[in-house]
């Protein structure tokens, strides 16, 4: 079973880069399911469904943060891709903690951002960059070729190691490296971990104290002149 | 090293296969494409850019010479031997001038004791075609349309300095276009200007025609054309004159008109 997980920022292209790239693994012969993880609204489970007529899903995070939503549904996710007798798990997710990020030790983790953005988005977004195999630059059809580059300058300084891959996700320019990438990632199977370390994040708001001011507050506390921090990676 | 550009045609938005199956560029080749307003050049330079290979919403495929792009020219910027300067007038990179060019420097070139050098040259290079000088210090954002333009220009002849530049309707916004052409011909490399202008299109060898999505002609500047061009080019000239006299507040006379006759 592949396993593709998609995340980034709210409106960057992901539905458009993965409807692209489901269209191609579809005509290829393999047989996808997708999931979405929103945390209280959408639809593209229903778009998908509708266009490529393959089984799809979604959950609403709600409460949990959606990365941690992402871990705590992706077993059974993976079983159902597995009833349903699919070759490719593709999971489109909300980018909304940038504390945390949703990949897993196997299949491939992409985050898509848009060459539109700004500048120092990709100094902003956190592990969900750092982490990702590949970086999907989208919206290229929009900037100069000189910003497209300075952008990709961007996210190698912060991400070095991270493939980048700039694409035009209306009309599906660019994607099939993208695929190729989904062809070569390890398969998922059994057990899975997330990669690398998730912040120390649960604090005493998180368990339902509402006093303003840390001095009511225990354990993660943060004073407003400390910086200092772990960040997870 | 970079010899030929070939075009492979693709098809047109009416899905046809394109009437012109095939255009080779070689080094040092001006060309121009003309056509309508949403005809498709700006898509044809971008397939360019894009080294096309049957991806694009067109079909075309880009060879270099004779043969398919290495995935390295998209995947390193230092490598990437063409220069894009587009359409676009405004910059949505909000960084200040000096950083922004300073970062492209750095991703273009593998020399990086240049890198200041290099932008140094670039913003000299943007301000010998634009009216008011650009900051080095002001953002990317506050520049106007002519001095984005500029800026574009310079950045793509000195900081990329490919063999390979491609220019999406130089003519517009305002910059001293004669010396961009000027400063942009010393280079010996493979020009493709898209154009509505006819001066700009006769100083090319030769021209594509767009239509309705395909390339639908390949026109040789003829004798006949060059001869046409030097006059051209002297109205042109006169026009710029009255250009540059209203841009500075003055006022035109009827003897200016004298010699237009
Ligand atoms: N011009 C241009 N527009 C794009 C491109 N990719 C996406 N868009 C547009 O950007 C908007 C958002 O795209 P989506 O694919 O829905 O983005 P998303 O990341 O899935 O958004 P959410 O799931 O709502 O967070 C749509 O209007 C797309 O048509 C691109 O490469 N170029
Ligand atoms: N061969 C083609 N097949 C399908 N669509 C095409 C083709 N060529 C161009 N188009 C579409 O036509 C539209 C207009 O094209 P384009 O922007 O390239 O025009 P243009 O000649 O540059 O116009 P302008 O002079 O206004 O800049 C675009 O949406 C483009 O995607
Ligand atoms: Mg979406
Ligand atoms: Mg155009
Ligand atoms: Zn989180």
């Amino acid at each position: 079973m592949k396993l593709v997980i998609c995340a980034g920022p709210a409106t960057t292209g992901k539905t458009s880069v993965l409807r692209h790239m489901i269209r191609k693994l579809i005509d290829a012969g393999d047989r996808v399911v997708f999931l979405k993880i929103d945390v209280q609204y959408a639809e593209e489970d229903e778009q998908f469904a509708r266009e490529f007529g393959i089984p799809t899903k979604k959950v609403y995070s709600g409460e949990l943060c959606p990365d941690h939503c992402n871990v705590m549904v992706l077993g059974d996710a993976l079983q159902w891709a597995n009833r349903t007798g699919s070759t490719a798990l593709v999971v489109e997710t909300a980018g909304l903690c940038l504390r945390c990020s949703p990949y897993v030790d196997t299949g491939l983790g992409m985050i898509v951002l848009e060459a539109t953005s700004g500048m120092n988005l990709p100094l902003k977004v956190g592990p969900m960059l750092s982490l990702a195999d590949v970086a999907v630059v989208t919206k290229i059809d929009r900037v100069s070729q000189a910003e497209r580059e300075v952008f990709r300058a961007r996210i190698q300084d912060v991400a070095p190691s991270v493939r980048i891959r700039e694409v035009n996700a209306l009309h599906g320019i660019g994607i099939d490296p993208l695929v190729d990438m989904v062809r070569s990632s390890p398969d998922a199977a059994g057990r899975m971990l997330l990669r690398g370390n998730p912040p120390v994040g649960t604090c005493t708001i998180c368990v339902g104290k509402k006093e303003v001011g840390w001095q009511s507050h225990f354990g993660v506390v943060r004073p407003l002149e400390n910086q200092v921090f772990y960040r997870g990676e | 090293m970079i010899k030929t550009i070939t075009i492979l045609g693709g098809h047109g938005r009416d899905g046809q296969r394109e009437p012109v199956e095939q255009i080779e560029l070689k080094m040092g080749d001006v060309a121009s494409i003309v056509g309508p307003t949403g005809s498709g050049k700006t898509t044809l330079i971008n397939d360019i850019e894009l080294f096309a290979n049957a991806n694009t919403p067109t079909g075309r495929r880009i060879l270099i010479n004779g043969q398919v792009a290495p995935a390295e020219y998209r995947d390193n910027p230092a490598r990437n031997p063409i220069a894009l300067i587009t359409q676009h007038t405004t910059f949505l990179a909000d960084l200040p001038v000096n950083e922004f060019l300073t970062t492209h420097a750095r991703i273009r070139t593998t020399d990086h004791s240049q890198v200041d050098a290099l932008v140094g040259k670039a913003l000299s290079f943007a301000n010998q075609l634009t009216g008011e000088p650009i900051l080095v210090h002001s953002r990317m954002t506050e520049l106007s349309g002519g001095q984005t333009r500029a800026l574009l220009i310079a950045d793509a002849t000195i900081i990329c300095n490919t063999p390979i530049v491609l220019l999406d309707e130089v003519e517009n916004a305002g910059i001293h276009r004669t010396r961009a052409l000027e400063l942009l011909r010393q280079y010996q490399k493979i020009f493709i200007f898209v154009t509505h202008d006819p001066r700009i299109a006769l100083l090319s060898d030769y021209r594509i025609v767009i239509g309705g999505g395909s390339m639908t002609q390949v026109l040789h500047t003829d004798e006949h054309e060059r001869a046409c061009s030097v006059r051209v080019s002297r109205l042109d000239d006169l026009l710029s004159g009255l250009r540059d006299r209203i841009r500075i507040g003055g006022r035109l006379t009827a003897e200016m008109m004298e010699e237009f006759s």
